[in-house]
């Protein structure tokens, strides 16, 4: 493990995961005509509620206050499983996606917990939307992954997303294609962009992910919009290298480039969606989720006959 | 075995003596305790030595009954399931006083029949788990289902309770038909009543062995609670005391999963459609308990339905076992078995838990009814934490054992994706989406258990004014919390300390097991280390929160209402409406009945919303055909004529036709 | 090649199963139309002779275009919903088709010794296609939808009539056009003529008409 295994995986995701959010809320602005934000916008949101003091609801106690620090943990933690693209993780080991899945169940228990901690309504309302929708999500992570493993033959995501080439993407590409559709929705619903739910949105009654944060303050809501970029990153990752293999293997540095790129590109992708399509309806987002599940699925049948 | 049987004897005198004095309700709690916790931990310390020496312990003898023989053995796989019989038999001995003397209030006679049926229950199910002779292990198995059945009825007086009571009679003996449908017939075909010969015919019989897997899996699924023979146990738990749900939920089920394994060790290597049949009766079970379980609305319903849902992944560990096996992959039948195993112990602890805080729940708040509790995390704090460490375990968060035991489940579910072999690849899939399903739904449905009762604010007076359990009943919860944890934490040493017990259950010899453990306890390992890295960040970041809010501060102030500052705990978020998108989403299976009056006209009077989640098993398979059956059996009232002389004709005619039977 | 225009196949026919607008449903059947003409070209060894270029071209224009824009229009001139209306839902109705794969898949391997120069893939396309256009039929409550339905139908019997009857698949398919085309225009008069007298296109409705 070299000093670009490092680099790449935690320390950039942990640097420039907010610039994410930044460019793709600029690539909605410009899309839109505007000037929008500065790119560092995200970071300096980021210290500001660090600064701030907080307000606490009345009943709320400790797991309204620990909600938001597992979560970052997870995120955190998931980073070191985590492939940059070529690059490996840090650590890897047969089945550390299965600790991936597990980080993200263990994160979204403690923010849901901690919305229903606040005894409010619309909280109550967001926790039970996102774990309706979670409950869908998690097998469709599942079966993306479980293809992956099938194309590839590797049971760790290190091995996984290094075994995937240009020759694999020829030997199953419409497999892999499926997948990263799977994957590519899987980003957008797990971080709650549109078309899933609006993270700009300020109507209660009609969010998902932002209602249940609505209580958090201060240094508390900077660890969530801090954790928010980490998991846009940590899913943006997994899709990212998938399809950025075109500029794949002429050594570490230059992958993890590559990857960073792909990244940048993502975001600004995200923007366009973004800008480009409506909100579903709230009764079509289970849909949207087990379609994008089913995607993975018909790629594994493809890969089996 | 001699601490077995000394185990087994301080366990019925406790329950006899206690008994014998019960106009003294101190006296009878006391004895009954005394023997529960001693007897327990005697046979927790025969079954650790077992676990630990790898020695068999042995006991034949004879009895003065005709047939059978008294023939106990205690093996690592025997060891392995007394672990959880005995050790929630401690926690629940501790817990019981004070419980029973809260509820028990002016019935004293009461508890000193609950020790002694509870101490009858762990007695009966040690003996199931150590016979090795058929007609021993049906008689204990007898026992161990007439147990519960006093614990269930234990309020007596009212009408649901003793609806609940006959249930489970009458599931348990269904269950019984088929157990000695298949003894008597592999008996009578060995000629002997022994464990030890019956592999002898099994071994090389394929339709034998299929027709007794079947009778095996019918009768010991329900008393595991297979859907759809799951139905009583929603039933018969919430009316139990919660130590003795704790007990029937954490070991009793159980018994019917090491019934049906040690069936397997008798029946040679298994054809490929067993293993496909237990996954999918445990995907089933798994996915629909879980889904049962996220609609209801009785915490200790919630919880009954919840363990449908881990005998169902215990299942499904089980038959990725035996479809590995079957295909001769060691690796992922170790890894299967090992998966199965471990999450019998794991569900053991967590649901014991769970099962000892609902009971505090309702000792403290006087209902189980989610809509009416409430913020009782904190008036309550033991009972809370550890019901929130036990949720967490359950739904397979990490760092806790039941991440272990669905880590391997998982990894068993890849393994058998990357194999050439179509079949297997399609049953890792299976079995992945099914455990994704699982898991997400639990999480939802433990969210809803844990938040609806012990966050927010008090729903109701009595919730409100809900008081912190005695200290026996604390310390009860905290061990097995602390297990969750330490299980967690120990993963790579607990999974490898299953060897023995894996190689017992999978027929497969020690070193093969060994071998194949030690790619996943090398996995892990790190996992654990992340697991550090995840506790070593959780604490930096709350440093850092403390530390800035220790100089920019905090207030109080009402929680967001849009502008609505006087929010009462009426308005809070309830159970169903959590619920309500899920079973929306799958009411082809939960077919909740709904019946809602909704408001109308400008100044509304009258509006409600009742939903009613009974099993849609019970309420369209079971009850119809129970009406029919019993229907067809009115018809035969003709013969009960009500006069004694005409009973004893029949007797008479009976014998009389039985000797000219005999006599041919 | 084939393995894409396999996976198109199957990923069309779960987007058929899980929108619910009528105009995506059209799209969708004619780059599906598109996709099974090319199977033709594609499937026999033997060459391409002028009679599998008009087989395919035909199918293209037909199924792919002409359907297509027929449909198209015959929804923008009623005043029909726009949305499919179910019987069975959205979600349900992708788990039916998930199980449905499945099934084909074992039917196509059970099929597969009795059609040794078929490709496995477009026999498991066929299967599942024609299934999932009767399930189309069965559980989708507008005519448009059942057109659309009998349409996939089709596109499954064209398919496996392509790769299973090597020497005479233009009778065969001929035929079958000929009976889609005949079956579209019927049905197109027929909604047009229902819906401008009722005002309505629910087929669950259209039992009001028994004498």
């Amino acid at each position: 493990m070299s000093a670009a295994h490092w680099f790449f995986s935690p320390v950039c995701a942990l640097l420039l995961a907010p610039l994410l959010l930044g460019i793709v809320n600029r690539t909605k602005s410009f899309v839109a005509g505007r000037r929008g934000p500065p790119l560092v916008q995200p970071y300096r949101d980021i210290a500001k509620s660090l600064r701030r003091g907080a307000v606490y609801g009345e009943v709320t106690g400790w797991v309204f206050r620990l909600g938001p620090v597992v979560n970052l943990a997870t995120l955190v933690a998931a980073l070191l499983v985590l492939p940059f693209g070529g690059v490996g993780a840090v650590v890897s080991f047969p089945g550390d996606l299965i600790v991936l899945a597990g980080l993200f169940a263990l994160g979204r228990f403690g923010t849901v917990l901690a919305a229903l901690d606040t005894g409010s309504s619309f909280e109550g309302m967001g926790a039970s939307r996102e774990v309706h929708f979670a409950a869908l999500a998690e097998p469709a992570l599942l079966v993306a992954l479980a293809t992956l493993v099938r194309v590839t033959g590797a049971l760790s995501l290190t091995d996984i997303y290094g075994a995937v080439s240009l020759a694999t993407w020829a030997r199953a590409l419409p497999a892999l294609a499926l997948v990263a559709m799977t994957l590519a929705v899987l980003e957008l619903v797990e971080n709650t962009r549109i078309p899933v739910d609006d993270p700009t949105t300020h109507l209660e009654l009609t969010m998902i992910h932002e209602v249940m944060v609505l209580d958090h303050s201060g240094p508390d809501f900077g660890l969530i919009q801090y954790g928010a970029a980490l998991k846009l990153w940590i899913l943006g990752a997994l899709f990212v290298g998938l399809v950025v293999v075109p500029l794949r293997s002429f050594g570490l540095w230059l992958d993890g480039a590559a990857a960073l790129l792909g990244m940048a590109g993502l975001a600004v992708a995200i923007g366009i969606v973004e800008s480009a399509m409506a909100r579903y309806r709230l009764v079509r987002v289970p849909q949207f989720i087990v379609g994008a599940a089913t995607l993975s699925v018909v790629a594994f049948i493809v890969l089996l006959v | 075995m001699r601490e077995l049987l000394f185990s087994l004897a301080l366990l019925f005198l406790g329950g006899l003596i206690a008994i014998a004095v019960r106009r003294r309700t101190g006296m009878a709690q006391l004895a009954g305790q005394i023997g529960a916790i001693a007897g327990s931990a005697l046979g927790l310390v025969a079954a650790i030595r077992v676990l630990v020496s790898g020695d068999v312990q042995q006991l034949s003898g004879t009895w003065p009954m005709p047939g059978g023989s008294l023939h106990l053995e205690i093996d690592a796989l025997s060891a392995f399931f007394l672990l959880p019989v005995f050790g929630l038999s401690v926690v629940t001995g501790l817990y019981g006083r004070s419980y029973l003397a809260g509820r028990d209030a002016g019935r004293g006679e009461g508890s000193a029949a609950t020790w002694f049926h509870l101490n009858l229950l762990t007695a009966a199910m040690a003996l199931v788990i150590t016979a090795r002779d058929g007609l021993l292990f049906l008689l204990a198995w007898e026992l161990m289902a007439l147990a519960p059945f006093f614990l269930v009825i234990f309020d007596d007086r009212q009408a649901s309770v003793r609806h609940a009571a006959w249930t489970y009679l009458a599931a348990t003996h269904l269950g019984t038909v088929f157990l000695l449908v298949m003894f008597v017939l592999v008996g009578g075909l060995a000629g002997t009543s022994d464990f030890s010969g019956y592999a002898a015919v099994l071994r090389d019989n394929p339709t034998l062995s299929s027709g007794v897997f079947v009778l095996a899996l019918v009768g010991f699924g329900s008393k595991a609670g297979i859907v759809p023979a799951h139905v009583w146990l929603p039933e018969a738990h919430p009316v139990a005391p919660s130590h003795a749900s704790a007990l029937m939920s954490g070991a009793m089920i159980k018994v019917g999963i090491y019934g049906l394994v040690r069936i397997l060790t008798l029946l040679g290597t298994p054809p490929a459609w067993w293993g496909w049949v237990l996954i999918a009766a445990g995907a089933s079970s798994g996915v629909l308990g879980v889904l049962y379980a996220v609609a209801q609305h009785d915490l200790k319903r919630l919880l009954a339905y919840s363990s449908v849902e881990n005998i169902g992944i215990i299942l499904l560990g089980l038959g990725v076992g035996v479809l590995g096996l079957a295909h001769g992959m060691t690796t992922l039948a170790v890894i299967g078995f090992a998966a199965g195993l471990l999450h019998v112990l794991n569900h053991s602890i967590f649901k014991g838990l769970l099962f000892l805080g609902a009971g505090a729940v309702q000792h403290a708040a006087h209902t189980l009814e989610l809509e009416e509790l409430g913020g009782l995390l904190k008036r309550m704090k033991w009972t809370g934490t550890t019901f929130l460490v036990g949720a967490a375990a359950i739904v397979g968060l990490p760092p806790l054992n039941g991440f272990v035991s669905e880590f391997l489940l998982f990894y068993a579910g890849f393994l058998g994706l990357v194999q050439p072999t179509v079949n297997v690849a399609v049953a890792g899939l299976i079995t992945l989406v099914a455990m994704g399903l699982i898991s997400g739904l639990a999480a939802a449905c433990f969210a809803k258990a844990f938040g609806i009762v012990f966050l927010g604010s008090a729903r109701s007076h009595e919730a409100a004014e809900a008081h912190e359990a005695a200290w026996p009943m604390c310390a009860a919860m905290a061990i097995p919390a602390v297990l969750c944890v330490a299980i967690g934490l120990a993963a790579p040493l607990v999974v490898s300390s299953l060897a023995s017990v894996v190689a017992g259950a999978s027929g497969l010899s020690e070193g093969q097991v060994r071998a194949s453990l030690g790619v996943v306890t090398a996995s892990l390992g790190i996992v654990v280390a992340v697991f550090a890295v995840l506790v070593v960040v959780a604490g930096l970041a709350w440093v850092l929160r403390a530390h800035r809010l220790a100089r920019a501060g905090t207030r109080r102030a009402p929680v967001w209402g849009c502008g609505f500052l006087r929010g009462t705990p009426r308005m809070q978020y309830t159970a169903s409406s959590f619920a309500q998108p899920l079973t929306t989403q799958f009411r082809l299976f939960v077919r909740n009945r709904e019946t809602l009056v909704p408001p109308s006209g400008y100044f509304p009077v009258r509006s409600s919303y009742a939903s009613d989640s009974g099993d849609p098993f019970l309420r369209l398979l079971f009850v119809p055909s129970f009406r029919w059956f019993s229907q067809a059996v009115s018809r035969m009232n003709v013969v009960q004529q009500g006069h004694t002389h005409v009973y004893v004709l029949y007797v008479a005619a009976t014998l009389i036709v039985l000797l000219i039977w005999g006599s041919f | 090649m084939l393995d894409t225009i396999h996976a198109i196949g199957l990923v069309s026919c779960f987007a058929l199963l899980g929108t619910s607008r009528i105009g995506a449903c059209i799209r969708w059947l004619s780059l599906q139309g598109i996709v099974f003409g090319l199977v033709p070209l594609l499937a026999h060894d033997d060459g391409i002779g002028l009679r599998v270029m008009l087989l395919a071209g035909g199918n293209i224009a037909l199924k792919g275009i002409i359907f297509p824009w027929v449909l198209l229009r015959l929804r923008s001139r009623t005043l029909y919903p726009r949305e499919v209306e179910p019987f069975v839902g959205f979600v349900a109705s992708i788990l039916f088709g998930i199980i449905a794969l499945g099934l084909s898949v074992w039917l196509a391997l059970e099929l597969k010794p009795a059609l040794p120069h078929a490709p496995f893939l477009m026999l498991e396309t066929a299967i599942f296609v024609i299934s999932i256009g009767l399930f189309m039929i069965i559980s989708r409550r507008s005519a448009l939808m059942q057109v659309i339905g009998y349409l996939m139908f089709e596109n499954g019997i064209f398919v496996f009539g392509v790769i299973t009857v090597v020497e005479t698949p233009l009778l065969v398919e001929l035929g079958v056009l000929l009976d889609a085309f005949v079956a579209v225009f019927v049905m197109g008069i027929a909604i047009f003529h229902i819906n401008r007298e009722f005002g309505s296109m629910d087929v669950d409705q259209l039992n009001a008409l028994r004498g």
